[in-house]
């Protein structure tokens, strides 16, 4: 349903052509080339939506983080509120976020992936922040580093592994996650893969939305590696 | 907020209980279907953990196995297992589901076996136990509480997901919420998919409860003791 929305590009034969091979294959270039633009525009609805979930969510998970490794009594609940909302379905997130944000926009598919990057991005940050050695601290301390300028300039850059580690993780499975926003038709390439099911079981539409999807998350990772080998030097260099 | 007083009304019908596809088959539907997938994931995960931590090694592949899973999405292998010679109905959401139960069932068996102190393994070799004894009588009892957690955590993820086979007509409690975003929101369908979201929600925090229970009853008292023990030293020193 919402692929036809799409525009006549996605409008998708209902059975493949003749020349991919007899009945329903499983890959067709005849497919995938004449549907380029709507798959192009899948994929990167997609993309965008992982990257806004994922800035949001470390916009706001880094400072719950700081706030949990500053004040020691609020870690615990800070960590199992963030497991709570990680614990309920994320259909049951999106059909009870769906009707107060209304369905037409991603607002409520946005809000739904950022609570679930949350957890693992809190986890992994206070991990970071909490591996920090205390000598460190302390020779950062009695170099006359305050509160802040020590968070800023000492622990956040050593925590920063932690943080890259659970950037990588919320990553991956934002973009799986992504794929269930089809059921309000605002997930991506999922609007592939249920379309492309609802479509006749249409094999070469829903294997395409698959692999694009899996190739995302693993190119979005080996990218995240790559930014955290960049950035490790440099953080070792301090450490030393 | 007239959605939420809609969906407190539908869930006020006892006949949005009781008639066919309502809320209690659909209920029983989602909760056999998430026993079989955990027994399914089980059946793989455990044999394959317990050997792999037995013998200590494979500990990389555990890993990497756990990582890949994350990245495909449960929608697709709902829609892709139904085309394949599994064929329509129950068993290709059983199969798709018990997939992502494998993962933690698998971690946390091999992280079980490794956790224990190589000393006591030592000892137990010393005392003249052969592997299998080994494995039966020492390594098993203290994995116990990873087992545990590990089932916990996959039937959690598998009783949440199990929501997403509605999609695919694949039944379970997922079906409310489909059927009403079928009716259309402003159509009378908000009240269900709102009443849909909480029985969905409702039932994945009731079963980590309850597993979270479970796991702290088969935790023998001197294990968790030392935890805590242990977690205290770490406070301080930390």
């Amino acid at each position: 349903m919402s692929l036809l929305s799409w525009g006549p590009a996605s409008l998708t034969p209902v059975a493949a052509p003749a020349d991919d091979g007899p009945g329903n294959p499983w890959f067709s270039w005849r497919y995938v080339h004449e549907n380029a633009d709507a798959i192009g525009l899948a994929l990167r609805f997609h993309a965008g939506l992982t990257a806004k979930t994922v800035l949001l969510a470390l916009v706001v998970a880094v400072p719950l983080a700081v706030v949990a490794y500053w004040i020691k009594p609020l870690t615990a609940p800070i960590l199992a509120l963030s497991g709570i909302l990680y614990t309920i379905p994320s259909l049951a997130l999106l059909s009870l976020l769906a009707p107060l944000v209304g369905t037409t926009s991603t607002t409520s598919v946005l809000i739904a992936l950022v609570m679930y990057a949350l957890l693992v991005l809190v986890r992994n940050s206070l991990a970071g922040l909490t591996q920090v050695p205390p000598e460190v601290i302390d020779a950062a301390t009695g170099m006359g580093y305050g509160r802040l300028g020590r968070l800023l300039r000492v622990e956040l850059p050593l925590a920063l592994p932690g943080i890259l580690t659970g950037l990588r993780l919320a990553t991956v499975s934002t973009v799986a996650l992504v794929t269930v926003g089809s059921l309000i038709g605002q997930g991506g390439l999922g609007d592939l893969i249920l379309g492309g099911f609802r479509n006749n079981f249409y094999k070469a539409e829903i294997l395409t939305g698959t692999v694009l999807c899996v190739g995302l998350a693993l190119v979005l990772d080996l990218l995240l590696a790559g930014l955290g080998r960049v950035l490790t030097p440099w953080t070792r260099g301090r450490a030393a | 907020m007239s959605y939420f007083q809609e969906g407190i009304t539908w869930l006020n019908d006892p006949l949005n209980w009781t008639n066919p596809g309502g809320l209690m088959d659909r209920l029983i539907e989602h909760l056999v279907i998430s026993f079989w997938a955990v027994l399914l994931g089980c059946a793989v995960g455990w044999p394959i953990g317990i050997w792999l931590g037995h013998r200590g090694r494979g500990g990389g592949a555990v890993v990497t196995v756990a990582n890949l899973t994350l990245a495909i999405p449960t929608l697709a292998l709902l829609t892709i297992l139904p085309l394949t010679p599994l064929g329509f109905g129950k068993p290709p959401v059983v199969v798709a589901l018990a997939v992502f139960a494998v993962p933690p069932l698998l971690a946390n068996a091999y992280t079980g076996l490794r956790s224990v102190d190589p000393e006591t393994r030592d000892a137990a070799r010393g005392m003249g136990l052969s592997g299998g004894q080994l494995l039966r009588q020492v390594e098993l009892p203290l994995a116990v509480p990873y087992l545990a957690a590990g089932l916990r955590t996959a039937a959690v993820q598998v009783v949440a997901t199990a929501a997403l086979a509605a999609l695919v007509n694949g039944g379970g409690l997922g079906q409310i919420i489909s059927a009403g975003f079928g009716i259309g929101m402003s159509n009378g369908g908000g009240g269900q998919i709102v009443a849909g979201g909480f029985a969905v929600a409702l039932l994945a925090l009731l079963v980590e409860g309850l597993l979270a229970l479970f796991q702290r009853l088969v935790t023998p008292p001197a294990l968790r003791a030392r935890k805590r023990r242990r977690n205290a030293v770490t406070v301080t020193t930390g």
